[in-house]
């Protein structure tokens, strides 16, 4: 798509303590060009996106918008622009309702007269709120509380928010990070529309396959450098991967190594408090992955859970290495050696305004304390570790968790549980905002552990990621397992289809034998 | 580290000013009944400031002082108990008492401040009611050890100043150096995460209340001898305002997750020397808490905006 930009950025810098973020970056938008903007973590995207929407300031450069200078100095003046930003973290306010969150500042009024007394029209809200949702295929009620809903729907309900705004240029910072399939399709589709009647979009994600169908043309960084781009006709993996990390990544996923395998988790019939009706019974070996895949809200999470303990379980029996297991909260399971790495960084993954170490060595603190005093010297061994080996990018280890990209977060997030020795690890979105280099990464370290004897199950939305590094599969649909594939039945289709619960018997029966 | 510096030297330069303008000040006397003072209240601020830090307050810490004043003059001058049995009685009793406001909190999910402002209330209307209204006094009696540990001197030094600076080196290992200290930060940042990370975080908040009331019954039985009487009206009123005060000038946030003891012990202290410059310096006293009010509203809006400067002067670093 050939047109004149509308929005041109030039020479941006941004630094940190410590850090360079952007380095002289530039970058220009075409009206109703779909742009997207690749790196690896921390490589300074959503510091970019931060700038376009007003929250940062950059230290030097040019934001230049229809040929003109401007300076964006608040969320406010951005809205005013025309500017429609998602940030990579949620900015929704917990104690309303999703209708609420939509209009936040721009509330449909009675008596506007009033002034700053005029009445909230709630029941305009809501109405108007429908069709954003529908939109997105959200099937929630605008007045449920933004406190109930999942990571996945508070996402969606974030989009929904920016698209609302009828922006001219859309800024989206990982919109897809925790949607399945099923809603990522209908947002790019939705994307593309907008382009069509001329909305430019920039947008970020580490799928890459999610770029392949809509980007009109991509834009890589690199440690905080314009690190080249790539125009429509040579947008695919393997250049992107190229562009982003300088070399080519071979071996994405790893194989099983073992064919013996013991069971070392059951489950049996596990009600939870989301899906209070169905009971779930399933197995998992060592040295195996077990996928859980499903549609946003399925209770793939809430089964995690119950299993963790940190939510309650109505009912069900769980049993580790034959011996029934009584798990009444987290330090239960922990003690059991099973672990839970959670899927929301922000609210139960991390405390983010502890450091880097402290993060990292709570889990497993007693195990750096003599006589229930910290050894500083183990613990900061054990920190330092982790961070090598998972490569997370940070100044130090005594930076407070918050100042390091949502990534290089979620990197801690693992770390967290990684090096504990588990039996059975439940990893919930465990890639969730992470590059491909480090995805890479990832996948071998759990493969590893599952061939060290250990029952990893990985709960995620991104399906190519679930088929490529799972075993078996178990799809959940409404609170229950509705089928279990094994590898030789994967496919995207097969998972679909028992997912949505189109045509169902004869896939589920293929490996189903414990539903 | 920062804030600590900030409020020590406000510290110093105050005592200094004071020193030079009334040089009473230096007198062993006076040094003898403000460090008595810095310690009756430092105590009972440091269980304050672990509540703090959990991102809860203690708001009964006067009312207690008060019931436990009454409670322990009956038992040891009308049931003549021996004072061994009765400091325990009373120890014990308002350490139950934590442990009830730590399981209203955290079991049956209550706010703290609304459960500890219902303790306020109703252990200042127990203490009025078993005491007829009327002030008990402790007499002259010595009550074998116990006058002489709760309001003695060793040396020239008050033991209540003597207790203190044990009492903070223990919670300063406590807090800073020990797993229980650190879990006390993390639920105060994030009670969520911290339960995902397999902490007990009933536990940890509910102990917080119950360690806040162990220090607060070490400090009341010193006061009470202090005062040598209680009247169940006055005493201890408002003192739980000064602890959470010293909390927050020495650098906990009312918000949870962020404090140190040496910051609370330098707000303890910085409280004693204002109540002993207005004293010294003759300013009516009618003015006291005005004074107090206004040094602590400066103190933080320094502390503010030195905070706020250095995140500006750090940027182009
Ligand atoms: N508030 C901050 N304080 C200090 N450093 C920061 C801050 N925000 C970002 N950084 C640093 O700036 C760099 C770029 O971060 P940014 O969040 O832009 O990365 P990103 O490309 O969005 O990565 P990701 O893919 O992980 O989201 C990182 O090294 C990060 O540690
Ligand atoms: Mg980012």
């Amino acid at each position: 798509m050939e047109t004149t930009p509308i929005l041109n950025l030039l020479g941006v810098c941004k630094r940190f303590p410590g850090v360079v973020a952007l380095d002289n970056v530039n970058l220009s938008l075409g009206s109703g060009e779909i742009l997207a903007l690749i790196g690896e973590n921390g490589a300074g995207k959503s510091t970019l996106v931060k700038i376009l929407a007003g929250v940062l300031q950059p230290d030097a450069g040019r934001i230049v918008l229809d040929g003109r200078d401007l300076s964006v100095r608040s969320a406010a003046d951005a809205a005013a622009l025309g500017f429609g930003v998602v940030h990579q973290e949620l900015n929704l306010l917990d104690n309303l309702d999703v209708a609420g969150n939509l209009f936040l500042g721009r509330e449909p009024a009675r008596f506007a007269w009033a002034g700053p007394l005029r009445w909230i029209d709630s029941a305009a809200m809501v109405r108007q709120s429908r069709p954003h949702l529908d939109r997105l295929g959200l099937n929630i009620s605008p007045r449920t509380p933004l406190a109930q809903l999942s990571l996945a729907q508070q996402q969606m309900v974030e989009i929904a928010k920016a698209l609302s705004q009828n922006a001219r240029i859309l800024v989206l910072d990982e919109p897809t990070s925790s949607l399945t399939r099923a809603e990522t399709y209908r947002l790019l589709l939705t994307l593309k529309d907008l382009s069509r009647q001329g909305v430019s979009v920039l947008f970020i994600s580490h799928r890459l396959g999610e770029i392949c169908e809509i980007a009109n043309r991509v834009v890589a960084l690199r440690d905080g450098k314009n690190a080249g781009e790539l125009p429509h006709d040579r947008i695919d993996h393997a250049n992107m991967v190229r562009l982003m990390i300088g070399r080519d990544l071979r071996s994405f996923y790893v194989p099983a190594s073992s064919t013996a395998r013991r069971i070392r988790l059951q489950v049996r019939g596990l009600r939870t408090t989301a899906w209070p009706d169905q009971a779930v019974s399933f197995d998992a070996a060592g040295g195996e992955i077990l996928g859980l895949a499903g549609l946003v809200g399925c209770g793939r999470s809430e089964l995690a859970r119950a299993i963790f303990g940190v939510d309650p379980m109505p009912a069900g029996q769980i049993a580790l290495d034959g011996r029934p297991l009584r798990i009444g909260s987290a330090r239960d399971a922990i003690d059991a050696g099973v672990y839970l790495v959670p899927e929301d960084r922000r609210r139960t993954g991390l405390i983010v305004d502890m450091t880097v170490r402290q993060n990292i060595s709570l889990p497993a603190l007693r195990r750096f304390a003599s006589m229930l005093l910290i050894r500083p010297d183990r613990e900061t061994r054990h920190a330092d570790q982790q961070v090598r080996m998972l490569q997370i990018k940070t100044p130090s280890c005594e930076t407070p968790a918050m100042n390091l990209s949502g990534g290089n977060q979620q990197k801690v997030v693992l770390a967290k549980w990684l090096g504990m020795k588990p039996k059975v690890l439940i990893v919930d979105e465990p890639t969730r905002g992470i590059d491909v280099g480090a995805k890479a990464e990832i996948y071998r370290l759990l493969r590893a552990l599952a061939d060290q004897d250990v029952a990893v199950i990985v709960i995620s939305s991104d399906l190519e990621e679930v088929l490529g590094v799972s075993d078996r599969v178990a799809v959940m649909r409404e609170g229950k397992i509705v089928g279990i594939l094994p590898r030789s039945e994967f496919s995207e289709r097969a998972v679909m289809d028992l997912a949505f619960g189109t045509a169902s018997a004869t896939a589920a029966s293929g490996g189903g034998d414990r539903s | 580290m920062k804030k600590e510096l900030g409020i020590g030297i406000l510290l110093l330069v105050l005592c200094v000013a004071v020193a030079i303008l009334n040089p009473q000040f230096l007198s062993t006397a006076n040094l003898q009944n403000t460090s008595r003072l810095v310690g009756m209240f430092g105590i009972f601020s440091i269980g304050m400031g672990l509540v703090i830090i959990t991102g809860g307050i203690d708001l009964s810490v006067g009312s207690v002082f008060a019931l436990q004043g009454i409670v322990l003059a009956i038992l040891l001058t009308r049931a003549h108990w021996p004072w061994p049995a009765a400091t325990a009685a009373v120890v014990v009793g308002v350490v139950l008492l934590g442990v009830g406001h730590g399981f209203l909190i955290t079991v049956v999910r209550l706010q703290p401040f609304i459960v500890t402002l219902c303790g306020l209330l109703f252990y200042r209307g127990l203490a009025r009611f078993i005491s007829n209204d009327e002030t008990r006094g402790f007499g002259t009696s010595s009550f074998g050890l116990l006058r002489p540990l709760a309001a003695g001197k060793l040396g020239p030094v008050p033991m209540p100043f003597v207790v203190l600076l044990v009492v903070a080196a223990v919670m300063a290992v406590v807090l800073h150096r020990s797993v229980y200290g650190r879990y006390l930060y993390a639920v105060g940042r994030n009670e969520e995460a911290a339960r995902f990370s397999g902490i007990n975080t009933r536990l940890v908040i509910g102990s917080a209340y119950a360690v806040s009331m162990l220090l607060a019954a070490i400090s009341g039985i010193q006061l009470a001898f202090y005062t040598n009487s209680v009247s169940p009206s006055g005493h201890g009123l408002s003192y739980e305002l000064y602890g959470i005060a010293a909390a927050v000038l020495g650098g906990c946030s009312l918000r949870g997750g962020e404090g140190s003891i040496l910051g609370i012990l330098l707000g303890s202290a910085l409280l004693q020397v204002l109540q002993n410059l207005v004293n010294l310096l003759g300013i009516p006293s009618s003015l006291n808490l005005a004074v107090m009010g206004a040094v602590i509203l400066a103190g933080i809006c320094v502390d503010q905006l030195l905070a706020s400067r250095a995140k500006r002067t750090r940027k182009p670093a």
